[in-house]
C-alpha cells in the first residue's frame, strides 16, 4: 500500500486524527485547554517537536533493531524535547516565557512515541516529515476548538491573552462574547475538559456516520501503543 | 504497511541490540551536553533579565542608579517565604545611599505557593507588589497577574503606619482590600504574604539599609552578618 501525501494529511486532520481516533494525548489536551490561546501554544509546540521526532526517527529507522526499538525511540524524543527547551529559553526568550509551560508537559505526549512507532519508523523521511506536521496540526485543531469551547462557556471569552503569545497585531482575536457573565467555573476546571471532549466525540462520530456508512476502521497498531502508553 | 525493507540479521542480536541503545544514550548525552554548554550562558542572561524586569515594576527608575541586581543580601528569616527561610534582598542604591530594597514573599494559595516580589522605600512605604509566579485558577484566581488586572497595583502606597493591622486584610474580612467575584482565597493569601513582608521590613530595617554591600559574589555575602 502506497501512502501519499494527500491520505497522510486527511488521517492527521480527521480521520486518524490524534484525539478523535487514536485518543492518545489526553493528558496534555485536558490538562491545557481552559482557554483557546493555550490550546493554541500547545498545539505549536508539539507540533515542532511531532515534526523533528519523524525526522530524526525517520532517518535512523534502518539502525534500529525491532526488539528494543521502544527505549531507543523514548530516548531520542526525551532529547528532542530537552533541546527545543533549552534552545527556546536561550533563544527565543520571549516565546518561551509563554510556551516554556506547555514544553515539559510535551512529554507526557504518547501521541508522538505512537507515530514514531507506528509511522515514522515505516516510511521515507520527507513523508514522515509531513505525517508529523498533519498529525501535530490535527492535534492542534482539537485543543483550539476543546479550548474555545471551555472557554467561552467557562468565561465567556474566547483568545484571552492571544496577544500574549502571538504579538499585540494579535489583539484583536480577544473577545469577550457575552458581557457581565458570570462564569461557569467547572468549565475551566478539569472535569470541565472530560464533559466538553466528550461531547466533541459524540460530535465527531456523529459527522463521521452521516458521512459514510461504513463504521470507522480502527487502526489495530495504534491501539496497541494507546494502551501501553 | 509494507513499505519496509527486511531488516538485517544483525538486529537480532543481543550485542547490536545492546551496543545501539549504548551508543544512543551516549551520543543523545553528548547533543544535551554540548547543547547546554551553549546555552547556559544565555539562560543565564535571560533569568538576570527576568529578575531585573520584575524587580524594576517594584522598584521606579527614579529610585536608584545602580543595577538593581548588583548589591543584594540575605537575611535568615522564617516565615515570610513558605520555600525558604533565607530571604534575598535587592537593594536599590541612588548615590550610594539605599533607597529602597526589594524581596520575594510568598504563602500558600489555592493550590500552590503564590510568589509575589515586593519593594519598599526607606521609609516603609511600599512602592510596589508583583505576581512572579501562582498556579491559581485561571479566569478567577489569576488576576493578581498585572496583565490581567490591575488589582496587584492597590498596594502602592500603603505602609504600617497608614494602614492599620486590622486594615490589612481582604474587605470581607475587615479590611480594605477588593477581593474578587468567586475568589476569596487568592486575594486573601496575597495580603497576607504583602502584610509579613511589610512586619519584616519594619523589624529589620536597620540591617536591610546597611550599604556596605558592593558586589554580589559568594564571598561577599558570607562575610556580611547574616542576622543580628
Amino acid at each position: 500500500m502506497a501512502t501519499t501525501i494527500r491520505q497522510v494529511t486527511s488521517e492527521g486532520l480527521w480521520t486518524n486524527n490524534v484525539v478523535f481516533a487514536q485518543m492518545l494525548a489526553l493528558c496534555p489536551l485536558l490538562a491545557v485547554t481552559s482557554s483557546a490561546t493555550n490550546g493554541l501554544g500547545m498545539g505549536v509546540a508539539s507540533t515542532t517537536v511531532m515534526i523533528l521526532s519523524a525526522l530524526v526517527v525517520s532517518l535512523l529507522r534502518n539502525l534500529i533493531a525491532q526488539d528494543v526499538r521502544i527505549p531507543v525511540f523514548v530516548l531520542l524524543i526525551a532529547t528532542i524535547v530537552t533541546l527545543v527547551d533549552m534552545i527556546m529559553n536561550a533563544w527565543l526568550h520571549e516565546l518561551y516565557k509563554v510556551l516554556g509551560l506547555f514544553i515539559p508537559l510535551i512529554v507526557t505526549n504518547c501521541a508522538i512515541l505512537g507515530r514514531a512507532e507506528s509511522f515514522a519508523s515505516r516510511h521515507r523521511v520527507g513523508l514522515a516529515m509531513v505525517d508529523g506536521f498533519m498529525m501535530g496540526l490535527g492535534f492542534t485543531l482539537v485543543l483550539v476548538v476543546l479550548g474555545a469551547v471551555r472557554e467561552i462557556i467557562g468565561s465567556g471569552r474566547l483568545f484571552t491573552n492571544a496577544s500574549l503569545l502571538l504579538g499585540d497585531a494579535f489583539s484583536f482575536m480577544e473577545i469577550t462574547l457575552i458581557p457581565e457573565y458570570k462564569g461557569f467555573l467547572i468549565m475551566i476546571l478539569p472535569p470541565g475538559g472530560f464533559l466538553a471532549l466528550g461531547f466533541l466525540l459524540a460530535g465527531k462520530r456523529m459527522i463521521d456516520r452521516r458521512t459514510s456508512p461504513k463504521p470507522v476502521v480502527r487502526n489495530e497498531e495504534q491501539m496497541i501503543v494507546g494502551a501501553t502508553t | 504497511m509494507s513499505t519496509e525493507t527486511e531488516k538485517p540479521e544483525r538486529h537480532n542480536y543481543v550485542s547490536y541490540q545492546t551496543l545501539l541503545l549504548g551508543s544512543m544514550a551516549l551520543i543523545a548525552s553528548a547533543i544535551l551536553a554540548f547543547a547546554h554548554l551553549k546555552t547556559h550562558d544565555e539562560i543565564e542572561l535571560r533569568k538576570k533579565e527576568d529578575l531585573l524586569a520584575s524587580l524594576s515594576q517594584v522598584i521606579p527608575a527614579t529610585h536608584h542608579d545602580n543595577d538593581l541586581t548588583q548589591n543584594t543580601l540575605k537575611i535568615i528569616f522564617p516565615g515570610i517565604d513558605v520555600r525558604k527561610d533565607e530571604i534575598l534582598i535587592y537593594q536599590a542604591l541612588k548615590a550610594g545611599k539605599v533607597t529602597a530594597v526589594a524581596f520575594e514573599v510568598s504563602d500558600n494559595g489555592y493550590a500552590s505557593p503564590i510568589i509575589l516580589v515586593m519593594g519598599i522605600d526607606r521609609a516603609g512605604v511600599l512602592l510596589g507588589v508583583r505576581t512572579v509566579s501562582h498556579t491559581e485558577t485561571p479566569g478567577l484566581g489569576d488576576a493578581i497577574e498585572i496583565e490581567k488586572s490591575d488589582w496587584i497595583t492597590a498596594f502602592e502606597g500603603h505602609s504600617l503606619s497608614n494602614t492599620t493591622e486590622k486594615n490589612w486584610a481582604v474587605k470581607k474580612d475587615g479590611g480594605e482590600f477588593d477581593q474578587f467575584t468567586g475568589a476569596t482565597i487568592t486575594p486573601r493569601t496575597v495580603v497576607n504574604a504583602v502584610h509579613k513582608g511589610m512586619l519584616f521590613f519594619a523589624e529589620n530595617r536597620d540591617q536591610l539599609l546597611v550599604t556596605e554591600t558592593s558586589t554580589t559574589t559568594d564571598e561577599a555575602n558570607k562575610k556580611l552578618p547574616e542576622k543580628k
